[in-house]
């Protein structure tokens, strides 16, 4: 590659170098990109207008390009069931009749919850509403494993929101765009869930590392965890609501605890996407907000008033010097400010003198 | 025939319909099926015309159209942006700077070539996100990504064999 007519008319560089040199270039443009990627810290701003767009364009290609993919499974599950009916109908009778075994048990320990509920007066969780869809492309490679599915924004997925199979958790939305949201698995390296092991009620943070089966890192207390125990998400942060299950720990072969994932086990196409933020929308904000706090009962006095009562006054030396004891007991009367109780009064005392007023 | 080597190589032909069947193959492999419990490899599509285009010629767009195909990948598969852009360049780069050695060489040398690239991408990728997440990677997930990566040198031995040629400048 030569330059124009000039003193440098002759000057030649290697094509090399020049490609070289756009390899720089194009390297430092990705390593420019790489450094302002926010996609760990799961903010709605973090997530960008060319993700959405991108999204929002794969969306329909993948659901079109999945559709034949959906026909034939369910074409396979159909031509399965009639060929395995005999022995899927004897592996549902064994299973129906320990579920009946069960099932009393189930029925005595609700109404007896829902008693002790009462007694206590405590308020059960209210359901949380839910959207329905499926995943219509699956990344799941070492370094990003996420899915995208078909309900997005238009039916009220926002990023945060926790998104379940059939069998459990699989992870939480990271991207919302008009009909699709990026949904970030709990395998992959950037996710992070805090978990409890239902046995013993141990806490734990459930960390992605791009394998099937993440590992449970931050775990406490000696024997907090055993092969087979249940793991649920334990709700600390509000990330999550407390009470999912997640999947059962297992020792891995390098020696960390790790859980098998139930979603992993059965494999993920229809999702509910779990419109939960936190904990506030628990509670009937207009109540909060509309209710009267108990007034603060105790002293009235302004600062400047504190002040001069407490700072001793100045008297003329015309007589002799009093005793010590005698001038403490005056200094004492006399910062002594003749107020009512200080501090707030008991709930049962205020509780009362509402009533009385009626 | 002769009159048709010296003819430099039109963009058109050698650049963009590689990156194209590349990006469709990411797309295809992106569905999710799974057949009696297993789903399909995710291999790195674009392994292919990278290797492809550093050993047919010098070239001032592509290192930008590798960085493309990766940014491709990164919003595709939900990576971080710049991830398999910047891990693809360093592969390309290595590659660009040994074609020398390569040129002439047979099937079985450029694979092994193609195989080193390979490694060379998957290092970086692993290296950058155990820096970028904290966590080290899933190294026989790694392992299982790269092996079908490696099974698609003969797509890029096609692009050699086409364009090679094309341009004797370069031989």
């Amino acid at each position: 590659m030569s330059f124009g007519d000039g003193p440098f008319q002759d000057f030649k560089l290697p094509l090399v170098w020049i490609a070289a040199a756009s390899v720089l270039v194009a390297a430092v443009v990705a390593a420019v990109l790489l450094l302002g990627d926010r996609r760990e810290t799961l903010r709605d701003d973090a997530y960008g207008a060319v993700r959405q767009g991108t999204d929002t364009v794969a969306k329909p290609v993948g659901a079109v390009i999945s559709a034949p993919l959906h026909w034939g499974g369910s074409a396979s599950d159909y031509v399965r069931g009639y060929l395995f009916a005999v022995g899927d109908n004897r592996r549902l009778r064994a299973e129906l009749r320990r579920t009946r075994q069960i099932n009393d048990q189930v029925v005595r320990l609700t109404d007896e919850n829902a008693r002790l509920r009462a007694v206590l007066g405590l308020a059960t969780q209210p359901p949380i509403p839910m959207a329905a869809g499926r995943s219509v492309l699956d990344a799941r490679g070492p370094f990003s494993r996420s899915r995208l599915i078909d309900v997005g924004a238009e039916r009220g997925v926002k990023v945060g929101h926790p998104v379940m199979s059939e069998r459990g958790l699989i992870g939480r939305v990271t991207g919302v765009t008009a009909g699709a949201s990026r949904v970030l698995l709990l395998s992959d390296v950037a996710s992070r869930t805090p978990v409890l092991i239902d046995r013993t009620d141990a806490r734990a943070i459930l960390t992605g590392d791009g394998g099937p089966n993440p590992q449970l890192a931050y775990l406490r207390g000696k024997d907090a965890v055993k092969e087979g125990d249940l793991i649920l998400t334990s709700g600390d942060g509000g990330v999550f609501p407390r009470g999912l299950p997640i999947g059962t720990a297992a020792k891995g072969l390098d020696g960390r605890w790790r859980v098998r994932t139930f979603a992993e086990r059965a494999g993920i196409d229809f999702v509910r996407v779990l419109k939960f933020e936190d904990f506030s929308q628990l509670v009937n904000a207009k109540a909060l907000e509309g209710g009267q706090m108990p007034p603060y009962t105790g002293s009235v006095t302004t600062p400047a008033e504190t002040v001069r009562a407490i700072t001793p006054s100045v008297q003329p030396a015309a007589t002799a010097p009093r005793p010590l004891a005698a001038r403490r007991t005056e200094r004492t009367k006399r910062t002594a400010p003749a107020t009512k109780r200080r501090g707030p009064i008991p709930y049962n005392t205020y509780v009362r003198q509402q009533r009385e007023r009626g | 025939m002769a009159f048709e080597a010296t003819r430099p190589l039109d963009p058109l032909h050698w650049l963009i319909p590689p990156m194209l069947a590349a990006l469709l193959g990411a797309v295809v492999f992106t569905l999710p099926l799974q057949l009696f419990g297993l789903r399909l490899p995710e291999p790195v599509w674009a392994l292919a015309p990278a290797f492809a285009w550093a050993v047919i010629r010098p070239s001032v767009i592509a290192p930008f159209l590798v960085l493309l195909m990766g940014l491709f990948l990164d919003l595709l598969w939900g990576a971080p942006q710049g991830l398999w852009g910047f891990s693809l360049l360093v592969g390309f780069g290595l590659i660009l700077g040994a074609r020398n050695v390569m040129t002439g060489q047979g099937f079985v040398v450029l694979w092994s070539w193609f195989a080193l690239m390979t490694l060379v991408v998957f290092t970086a990728a692993y290296l950058l996100t155990m820096l970028d997440s904290g966590v080290s990677p899933d190294l026989p997930g790694t392992g299982l990504q790269a092996l079908p990566s490696l099974l698609l040198y003969p797509f890029a031995h096609r692009l050699i064999e086409r364009f090679e040629d094309a341009d004797v400048r370069f031989k």
